[in-house]
């Protein structure tokens, strides 16, 4: 039962990958959420998995019961957690500039610095 | 600190046993470390010198960059000061290593890894690092008259001091690496140097070919270097060199010299790659002067004598070395002769007389070596003196066309003697030191060889090289000083101030002094040199300048004689002012090397660029998803091996989780396009599943923060999509018609990461885990580090450093954010208002007892009520988290988002206006005071003598809450609590306060807002 969740880590990465792939900031940020939330599972099954006690030293003891959750994922996962917001927040408010600033939220049409019709850069030195 | 009495002149006991285990002897290793140098005397002085010799060129390049554009005399007079300490001391510490002694001073960096910094000096490189500061020194004296007012002083001093740093860097590294970094110096300032004048086109092209021949030669050094160091196993200088019989063997030896020596014959601008020097003419004369004759072309050769104990001896060396030199020695001299610009002549003089150094060193022959290195010296000497006597000329004549040069002696006499002389060395007239050298040439190139084409081509090659040696110098000196005066000028020339000769002065009287009393002046020092190569059995070789009639005096008299001949014969031809030597003058080396840059600079990267370049994001990010799924597959697919199926037992309820994460997560992507409030809150449900998966797996902290965290991330992307743009409704688009074919290959695509991330994820699982260092953590964070929440303990005891930058990364992005919003107002709402708020304002401005609005001012009343009661209740939850945390699931991060969701529900209950008349939350000073909290936390461990962020903890009496424990930790956690706080609200407020910007604008007439549709229909 346990590496099923491999399936679920599996099924929230192809949703994510797909949707990072279109071309809509808004999408793209959705499935950045999304890519977090399975990338944060692959890393807690690296650790691995298994109904066991949370890492957490019990009153009266010096060291947590025998079978303790692996503490490292769960530390990486947590800085993890906090990152991923703070970039989600940044590019969310990135995008709202954008859109507001050139009217476009596909990425298609965001010219400013590349506009449609410009020429190449120069073809030899 | 006292130090026991030690007789004047012992050394301290050696330190290094392996080293002199290996030089068993042959050299005595003075090893000392850096923190001892200021406690020792005599001999031992000297190695608390050579980083001094190293870094002050650099220090003094700063302290002249600093100075003000229009600085010459103090620019000059601090570089001459820095030439002068660099020579005083390269001379006082001749004493040291006149015996042979490797001074060494080695200050440990990477020691792991056989990276340590190692200043070392031997005969060889003393001999070095006095010419380089020496003749530095007199290019600074001559620089100084030479360079024009116009010409800024500072910069032109600080890049040649700079380059002088790099060239003593390489000769007196002892650590390979060490080596290829101050080679890749030496490559980059001389590209500074040569495009001093970047306003010419001719400096640029020069500079450009000779960084990147040069650079591609160093980076060709860097791999020789690994590889060599790989064979021997260090790289440290002194072992290598030990290690000579194991490094020939080695089945690596071939690529490894191919390597190095590509390194060398770029550097020395050796065939095929002599095209660069000549090129470099275009630098201000001073500049050609010093790296054209004593530094950066020698820095090959230095290269090949260094290594020749270890590398030379093979067959292999001897064919590439002694005909690459032989080549370049013939071609140089040919087209030498032909030239037109003095420079130019002397550049090809350059490249031939480095061949003949190539040739010597790769003759394989112990005496062709002492050929060798005294020719490197005599070269220099010459060389340079002539290099500033043309500048002397192009200064006064305002031209180096020998074509419009004649008859000069008449002007400047005391320049003409000066060059007459130091042309007559060049030419290897007897009684010069060049003709010393060659003579030592000419006797080893005259050493009967089994091997018939050797034992021709060598002597003969010889001979005709040096007949055009003498030819060329025969032209310089007659085409410039001799003859009718000159018509073509258009000033009068002159001698120039007394002290910018006194360089040349210098230069030709040691030409002179080493010629006619060669024992006397360069003998102790060649021998010094040559011994630190050879080691002490050293051959037989004499200095005299008489040593009777022998094949080499021969070939010497012809040489001379021919050249007149020549010289006298091509006369005419000469005259006609031809511009490019004869048979050779159409295969132009720079020419080819141009169209081979345009090839792959410019050819192949265009067609890279056509095949695999866009300009839009989402091919690129295909290719990258694309290229990463590959990367991941290989490995995996070749060592995944078969994958048991485990014995399982099912668990429903979390099978009913994950479902519904599955399908919250496939259905976000699918309604991401149509609708998207629906899909948001589809994410919600998956990132509610993850939050599941992790409290099941024992994970509380992350159940909580991932809970925690997707509430805050729904009202921003709420907050946000009311401005960001509304998609065409679902009834518009046939989703079926709509579904093209590049979307079903980023499906495919996305199938196939996601599928392999499964896959491996499920492949991990089915191994036992490693024995890391989770262990370690488990059983010492409440012994070690005071907590019983082992996750919260890792995160601010022993990861603490890792959770300081972390903050400090919030802390940014949250500032990011708030500077992208602060001065922005946005566009109108993107959504019309909602129906129900229509029908409510309609309503209102019907009804005379109803001021429009206070309906929606009393939209959601009760809850409202509620949540500003819940404020309280949050604030102490939060806190109690945040206590709680270094013991049960909690802590700084959790309780933070928690107040900042407290802050927020205010903000949703009252809206911005209100909320923020009442409590005036300053989120910047949060974010600093957090910061600074943490990082007066981790400092304070300073003052007990511990590293930063170093925890201490205790138990403490408190009243009411009773045993609390007390970890220093907890004061870095409330440092984290703060700032998160900060962070979160800072962002989520810049955000809400869009939308009290926007409503300034809404109130403007003639609103296009739905309502006032709505009211002009009613």
């Amino acid at each position: 039962m346990d590496h099923l969740v491999a399936l679920l880590a599996g099924i929230f990465l192809t949703a994510a990958i797909y949707l990072l792939l279109s071309r809509s900031l808004i999408r793209m940020l959705l499935g950045l959420v999304l890519l977090g939330n399975g990338v944060n599972l692959v890393i807690l099954v690296s650790g691995r998995l298994g109904r066991i006690v949370p890492p957490i030293v019990p009153e009266g003891a010096k060291v947590p019961m025998a079978g303790a959750a692996n503490p490292l994922p769960q530390a990486l996962i947590l800085t993890a957690i906090v990152i991923g917001f703070a970039m989600f927040a940044f590019l969310l408010v990135l995008a709202y500039r954008a859109y507001q600033s050139l009217d476009a939220d596909d990425t298609d049409k965001m010219r400013v610095a590349e506009p449609r019709n410009a020429p190449k850069p120069p073809m030899s030195y | 600190m006292a130090f026991p009495a030690r007789p004047p002149g012992q050394r301290l006991p050696l330190k290094l046993p392996e080293v002199t285990a290996i030089l068993q002897g042959s050299a005595t290793i003075v090893w000392l470390p850096v923190g001892q140098t200021s406690t020792v005397c005599g001999t031992m002085s000297g190695v608390a010198l050579l980083p001094f010799i190293i870094l002050l060129p650099f220090i003094g390049a700063l302290a002249i960059w600093l100075l003000p554009a229009r600085a010459r005399s103090s620019a000059s007079l601090l570089a001459g000061a820095v030439a002068v300490a660099l020579t005083a001391s390269c001379l006082w510490l001749y004493g040291s290593v006149a015996d042979g002694t490797v001074l060494r001073n080695e200050l440990t960096w990477l020691p792991q890894f056989g990276l340590n910094l190692v200043a070392r000096m031997d005969g060889l490189s003393w001999l070095f690092a006095t010419m380089i500061a020496g003749i530095g020194g007199l290019i600074v004296l001559y620089a100084h008259y030479y360079m024009s007012p116009k010409d800024s002083m500072p910069r032109f001093l600080a890049f040649l001091l700079a380059f002088k740093g790099a060239m003593l860097g390489i000769v007196l590294s002892g650590n390979l690496i060490q080596i290829v970094a101050f080679w890749e110096l030496t490559s980059v300032f001389s590209f500074l140097l040569i495009g001093y004048w970047h306003h010419t086109s001719a400096a640029r092209d020069g500079a450009r070919m000779a960084l990147v021949i040069t650079g591609a030669g160093g980076f060709a050094l860097f791999g020789g270097m690994l590889l060599l160091g790989h064979i021997v196993g260090s790289y440290d200088l002194d072992v290598v060199l030990a290690a000579g019989d194991k490094v020939r063997s080695d089945p690596l030896y071939t690529p490894t010299l191919l390597l190095i020596l590509l390194a060398a014959f770029t550097k020395s601008a050796q065939f095929p790659f002599q095209f660069w020097l000549p090129r470099a003419m275009a630098a201000p004369t001073p500049v050609s002067a010093y790296l054209h004759s004593a530094t950066m072309v020698k820095a090959g050769v230095f290269l090949l004598t260094v290594f020749w104990p270890v590398l030379a001896g093979t067959s292999t060396w001897f064919w590439i070395v002694t005909y690459v030199g032989l080549a370049t020695l013939l071609l140089g001299a040919y087209s030498a002769i032909f030239q037109q610009d003095m420079k130019g002549l002397l550049a090809y003089s350059t490249v031939s007389h480095l061949g003949l150094i190539t040739t010597l060193l790769g003759m394989n022959s112990q005496l062709a070596l002492v050929a060798a290195v005294f020719h490197i010296v005599n070269h220099a000497t010459f060389k340079a003196s002539l290099f500033m006597a043309a500048g002397i000329i192009d200064h006064e004549a305002g031209t180096r066309d020998i074509r419009k040069l004649s008859g000069l002696y008449r002007y400047m006499p005391a320049t003409a003697t000066l060059a007459i002389v130091a042309s007559a060395a060049m030419a290897g007239v007897p009684l010069l030191n060049g003709f010393l050298s060659k003579e030592m040439f000419f006797g080893e190139t005259a050493l009967r060889n089994p091997i018939p084409f050797v034992d021709v081509s060598l002597p003969a090659v010889a001979i005709v090289a040096s007949l055009f040696a003498v030819t060329y110098s025969l032209r310089f000196v007659h085409g410039v000083f001799f003859g009718p005066p000159p018509t073509e000028l258009d000033r009068v020339p002159h001698e120039p101030p007394a002290l910018m000769r006194r360089p040349i002065e210098i230069l030709v009287l040691i030409c002179l002094l080493v010629g006619i009393i060669p024992g006397l002046t360069i003998g102790p020092f060649l021998a010094t040199a040559v011994k630190s190569v050879l080691g002490p059995d050293m051959p037989y070789y004499s200095l005299s300048v008489w040593h009777g009639f022998n094949w080499a005096l021969a070939m010497s008299l012809v040489a001379l004689a021919g050249g007149v001949i020549l010289f006298l014969l091509l006369q005419k031809y000469l005259a006609r002012g031809i511009e490019a030597p004869p048979f050779i003058g159409h295969i132009v080396g720079p020419r080819i090397f141009e169209r081979l840059l345009i090839l792959l600079s410019v050819r192949w990267a265009k067609a890279a660029e056509r095949l695999l370049g866009t300009r839009r994001l989402q091919p690129q990010l295909v290719l990258l998803v694309a290229v990463a799924t590959l990367a991941a597959a290989i490995p995996t697919l070749g060592g995944i091996g078969l994958l048991p199926l485990p014995p399982t037992t099912f668990d429903p309820g979390l099978a009913l989780v994950w479902v519904v994460g599955m399908t919250c997560a496939v259905g976000a992507a699918v309604q991401a396009k149509y609708h998207r409030l629906v899909a948001l809150m589809l994410l919600g449900g998956a990132g509610l599943a993850t939050s599941i998966t992790f409290v099941w797996y024992s994970a509380p902290d992350l159940a909580l923060t991932q809970l925690l965290v997707e509430v805050v991330t729904t009202i921003l992307i709420l907050l946000g999509l009311r401005w960001l743009p509304q998609r065409l409704e679902t009834s518009e688009i046939d989703p079926f018609r709509r579904f093209s074919l590049h979307r079903l290959r980023d499906l495919a695509l996305a199938t196939i990461a996601g599928g392999g991330i499964a896959l491996l994820s499920y492949a991990v699982m089915t191994r036992d885990a490693p024995d890391g260092i989770a262990r370690f953590l488990l059983e010492n964070a409440y012994t070690e580090g005071g907590g019983r929440n082992v996750v919260n303990v890792i995160l601010v005891d022993f990861r603490a450093f890792d959770t300081f930058g972390e903050i400090t990364v919030l802390g940014i992005v949250a500032l990011a954010t708030y500077a992208l919003l602060r001065r922005f107002r946005p566009a109108a709402d993107s959504i019309p208002r909602p129906e129900q708020q229509r029908v409510q304002s309609a309503f209102e401005s019907q009804r005379d007892d109803h001021k429009e609005g206070t309906i929606l001012s009393e939209f959601l009343y009760v809850p409202s009520v509620l949540m500003r009661w819940l404020f309280p209740v949050i604030v102490t939850f939060a806190a109690f988290l945040l206590l709680r945390g270094h013991d049960l699931p909690g802590g700084g991060f959790i309780a933070g988002i928690t107040l900042a969701i407290g802050f927020i529900l205010q903000y949703l209950a009252g809206g911005t206006r209100w909320t923020e008349e009442r409590l005036r939350i300053l989120p910047v000073y949060w974010i600093g005071t957090g910061l600074l909290l943490a990082l007066v936390t981790g400092a304070a461990s300073w003052l007990f003598g511990y590293p930063f962020l170093t925890t201490s903890f205790q138990y403490v009496d408190v009243p009411v809450l009773g045993r609390v424990p007390v970890a220093s930790a907890l004061l870095f956690d409330i440092g984290v609590f703060i700032l998160v706080v900060g962070a979160t609200v800072l962002m989520l407020i810049a955000i809400a306060h869009q939308s009290l910007r926007s409503a300034k604008r809404d109130a403007q007439p003639p609103g296009k807002t739905a309502p006032m549709i709505e009211r002009e229909k009613a």
